[in-house]
C-alpha cells in the first residue's frame, strides 16, 4: 500500500500576535512546528504501513525551511519525504494549495491512501483535505477518529459528527483527514533520527510538477485577504469585591437574574 | 467550454452514453454539445479517439450572470440545524442589500415540512432534492448535488454552517466549482464594491482577517454556529418550493454510511443552552468538578469545560468549549478555574454575560469577563450554591 501524508509547517499558534502598528504578523521569535493534527496523520500512516505493508511518503508545500518537519517525519517512521517549494507558490489560498499538492502527488505515482490532518492551526480552514481529494478525484472522509479495518480495497472508518459519530466504508484509493483522538504519536526512534540526518530530501519546483502557472500562488487564488486586524476587546467589566460573604452574595444576585432564563 | 474536434470524432456515442447531464449527442455522425454541459470531463475521459477537450476561461467570469444568495439547509435526522436559521437571518440582510432573492437548498430523502419551515425562517425560494441516495450524508452525493444546482442556477453567494457536515463537503464543492471559500466566518457584509466581505478569526483567534472573492462566483463561506441572529419564524411568509432532480450517476457515492451513532446523553446540546457553567483545571479533582455540575443544575444550565478539564478525565469531550470543542453563545457563561487561553475564549466570548472566578487576578479570562471574582473557587462556589438553594426554597 502506498500512503502519502501531507504535513504543514505552522507557527506555534499561541505565539502569534498582530503588530498593532503595522498590522502585520510578527513571526519573530515564533517557533515553527509540525501542524499538531498532522502528527496524528503521520502516526496513522506509519501504523497502517506496519499492519498492511507498503511505504509512507510525507509531502509538504512550503519554504525551504519546511525541510525540518520532513526530516522530523522521517525520524518518526516515514519512509521518504518530498518538499514542494517554489516562490511561485507564495500566497496560495486553499484552492491553489490543493492544486499544487495534487500535482505533486500525481508526479510521485499512484497512491492508495492520502492522509491529512483535520486542519492546520495557522489558518484553521480544514479545506485542504477535501479539496485535495476533489482534485485527485478520489473519495474522502473528514474528521476520522478511528480506522476499523481494510479489506478488498475498502476501508472502514469512524468519523466524528456534531451529534455523535458515523461508521463508514470508503473505496480506495481514498483520502482521510484525521482528528487527534485517532492515536498517540510516537517519539522519534534512534534509528529514525540517524536516517533523518542522512537522508537527502528532494525539493520539487513548479516546473517539476508540471504546474500551470496560472493556478499557483496568489494569482491562482480566488480569495484575497483584504484586511487583518486584532480582535476587538470587550468593554468594561466589574470586579466583585468585599468580604467572602459579600462577594458570594453579589455573585448570587447576578446569577439569579431572570434574564438568563434560569 | 467543451471543444469537439470533428475531424477526430468517429460518432461512436461513448460520450453520449456516459454523460451524466444528457448534454452531448451524436447528430449526423458527430458529437454535438448542448447548454446542459457542466464541463465535468466525463466525456473527455471516455472518448477513445481524443476528440474532446475542455478549455476553461481563466479570465474573470461575467459576474452579472450570478445572482441570489443561497443557504445550504442542513437537515439531519428529520431536523433543520439551528445554524441554518441563523444563516437565513444574515442571508435576508445580504439579499436585501444586493436586491436579490434568498434561497435555501434542501438535500434529503424526504423533505416533510422542512421547506415550509425554511420559508418561515426567511427563504424566498427553497430548492429541494428528494432522493433515497441522500438519506445519509456522504460527501460524494451531497457535493455533486450542490455543485450541479449551483451550475444550473448560478447563485452569487453560497453559505453553509461551519458544522461537521458543512466543513466536510463545502470545500469539495468550492474546489469543483473552481471558486474561493472562506471557512468559519464570524461576520458577513456586502461592501460598497458589491462583493461579500467575509471576516474570520485566524491563528486560534489571535487575529481577525477579512477576505473577499472578487473575480469568481459563487462567493462561498462556512459560518460559525451561534454567531448570526436567526429571525423569529413567520408562518405567514410566502415562498416558492422548487423540486429539483439530480442525475442518478451523480448521487452514487464511493463512501457508504454503515451506521450513525448518536452520542449518549448528548441531549445537553451545549451550543443551544442559555446558561453554561464551565470548569477548568482550577477545580483540581473530579470531586471539585462536581461543584460546577451542581451550580449548572441549580441554574438549569449546561456543563462546559476547558480542554484541561476534559484531558484530566473529569468530564467527556462533548462538553469541551473552544477551538477544538464547541462554540457557545449563551446568555450567561460562568467560567470557574479557567485561565482563559485564547483557544478556550474563542469558543465562548460571544456569550452575552460572562462571569469569571479565578484566584489569579491576572488571568486572561478577566479580559473577556463582564463580572470578575478574584478568589478561591472552593470558598466561593459552595457559598453561592448555598445561597441559591436558600433563595429557591
Ligand atoms: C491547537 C490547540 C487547541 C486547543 N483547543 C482548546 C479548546 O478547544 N478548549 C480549551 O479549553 N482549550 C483548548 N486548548 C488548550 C488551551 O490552550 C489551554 O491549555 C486550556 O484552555 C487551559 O485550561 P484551563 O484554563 O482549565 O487550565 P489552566 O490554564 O491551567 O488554568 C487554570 C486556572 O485555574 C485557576 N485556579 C486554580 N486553582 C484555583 C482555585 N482554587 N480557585 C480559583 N481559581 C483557581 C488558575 O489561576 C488558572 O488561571 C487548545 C490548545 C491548542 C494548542
Ligand atoms: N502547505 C501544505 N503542505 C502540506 N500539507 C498541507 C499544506 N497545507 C495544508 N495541508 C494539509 O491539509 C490539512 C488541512 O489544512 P488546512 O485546510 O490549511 O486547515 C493539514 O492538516 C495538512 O495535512
Amino acid at each position: 500500500m502506498r500512503i502519502v501524508v501531507c504535513i504543514k509547517q505552522v507557527p506555534d499558534a499561541k505565539d502569534v500576535r498582530l503588530d498593532p502598528e503595522t498590522n502585520t504578523l510578527s513571526r519573530e521569535g515564533v517557533k515553527s512546528v509540525i501542524n499538531p493534527y498532522d502528527r496524528h496523520a503521520m502516526e496513522e500512516a506509519v501504523r497502517l504501513k506496519e499492519q498492511y505493508g507498503g511505504t509512507v511518503t510525507a509531502i509538504s508545500m512550503g519554504p525551504p525551511q519546511a525541510k525540518a518537519i520532513l526530516a522530523e517525519a522521517i525520524s518518526c517512521g516515514v519512509d521518504e519525504a518530498l518538499l514542494v517549494s517554489d516562490r511561485a507558490f507564495a500566497g496560495a489560498d486553499t484552492l491553489a494549495t490543493t492544486y499544487t499538492l495534487a500535482q505533486a502527488i500525481k508526479k510521485t505515482g499512484a497512491v492508495d491512501l492520502v492522509l491529512c490532518g483535520k486542519q492546520a492551526t495557522d489558518g484553521d480552514t480544514a479545506q485542504v483535505g477535501p479539496g485535495l481529494a476533489a482534485r485527485l478525484d478520489i473519495p474522502y472522509v473528514t474528521c476520522v477518529k478511528k480506522i476499523n479495518g481494510l479489506e478488498d480495497q475498502v476501508l472502514r472508518v469512524e468519523r466524528m459528527m456534531d451529534d455523535g459519530h458515523d461508521e463508514l466504508e470508503i473505496d480506495m484509493p481514498a483520502l482521510l483527514t484525521v482528528v487527534k483522538e485517532i492515536n498517540v504519536p510516537r517519539f522519534p526512534s534512534i534509528r529514525g533520527l540517524r536516517k533523518a540526518k542522512e537522508i537527502e530530501i528532494p525539493s520539487y519546483t513548479a516546473a517539476d510538477i508540471d504546474a500551470d502557472p496560472d493556478q499557483l500562488g496568489l494569482g491562482g487564488s480566488p480569495t484575497w485577504v483584504v484586511k487583518v486586524f486584532p480582535p476587538v476587546p470587550k468593554g468594561e467589566r466589574t470586579m466583585l469585591e468585599g468580604s467572602l460573604d459579600e462577594v458570594a452574595e453579589k455573585l448570587t444576585e447576578i446569577l439569579s437574574d431572570s434574564a438568563y432564563g434560569a | 467550454m467543451l471543444i469537439i474536434d470533428s475531424e477526430a470524432c468517429i460518432g461512436c456515442g461513448l460520450c453520449e452514453d456516459n454523460c451524466p447531464f444528457d448534454a452531448i449527442h451524436v447528430e449526423n455522425g458527430k458529437a454535438v454539445v448542448n447548454d446542459s454541459c457542466t464541463l465535468c470531463g466525463t466525456c473527455v475521459d471516455h472518448c477513445e479517439v481524443e476528440a474532446l477537450s475542455i478549455e476553461r476561461d481563466e479570465e474573470s467570469i461575467d459576474l452579472s450572470d450570478w445572482s441570489d444568495i443561497w443557504v445550504y439547509a442542513e437537515y439531519r435526522h428529520g431536523k433543520i440545524a439551528q445554524v441554518t436559521n441563523e444563516l437565513l437571518g444574515v442571508g435576508r440582510e445580504l439579499a436585501a442589500q444586493r436586491g436579490v432573492k434568498l434561497a435555501a437548498v434542501l438535500l434529503c430523502d424526504k423533505a416533510g415540512d422542512a421547506p415550509g419551515q425554511l420559508i418561515a425562517a426567511g427563504a424566498d425560494i427553497v430548492y429541494t432534492v428528494e432522493d433515497p441516495a441522500l438519506a445519509d450524508f456522504t460527501d460524494d452525493a451531497y457535493g455533486n448535488a450542490l455543485e450541479d444546482l449551483a451550475r444550473k442556477h448560478k447563485p452569487e453567494v453560497i453559505l453553509a454552517g461551519a458544522t461537521a457536515i458543512g466543513r466536510s463537503f463545502i470545500p469539495r464543492v468550492a474546489t469543483t466549482l473552481g471558486t474561493g471559500l472562506t471557512a468559519d466566518c464570524t461576520s458577513l457584509t456586502i461592501g460598497e464594491d458589491g462583493h461579500l466581505h467575509q471576516t474570520r478569526p485566524a491563528f486560534g483567534g489571535n487575529i481577525m482577517a477579512t477576505i473577499m472573492c472578487p473575480k469568481h462566483r459563487p462567493q462561498m463561506a462556512t459560518v460559525r454556529p451561534m454567531v448570526m441572529k436567526a429571525n423569529t419564524p413567520d408562518p405567514d411568509r410566502r415562498g416558492e418550493v422548487i423540486a429539483e432532480t439530480i442525475a442518478p450517476q451523480r448521487l452514487q457515492s464511493r463512501t457508504r454510511v454503515v451506521r450513525s451513532v448518536l452520542a449518549e446523553g448528548e441531549q445537553l446540546n451545549l451550543g443551544e443552552a442559555d446558561v453554561v457553567v464551565s470548569g477548568g483545571r482550577g477545580l483540581d479533582t473530579p470531586e471539585g468538578f462536581k461543584l460546577v455540575e451542581e451550580l449548572a443544575s441549580l441554574l438549569d444550565g449546561a456543563v462546559g469545560a476547558s480542554r484541561a478539564a476534559v484531558d484530566s478525565g473529569w468530564i467527556g469531550y462533548p462538553h469541551q468549549v473552544g477551538q477544538t470543542g464547541k462554540t457557545v453563545a449563551s446568555k450567561l457563561y460562568v467560567a470557574c478555574g479557567i485561565s482563559g487561553a485564547i483557544q478556550h475564549v474563542i469558543g465562548m466570548k460571544s456569550s452575552e454575560t460572562i462571569v469569571a472566578i479565578n484566584r489569579d487576578a491576572k488571568a486572561p479570562i478577566f479580559d473577556v469577563a463582564d463580572y470578575g471574582v478574584v478568589g478561591d473557587l472552593f470558598e466561593i462556589l459552595p457559598r453561592v450554591i448555598a445561597k441559591l438553594k436558600e433563595r429557591r426554597s
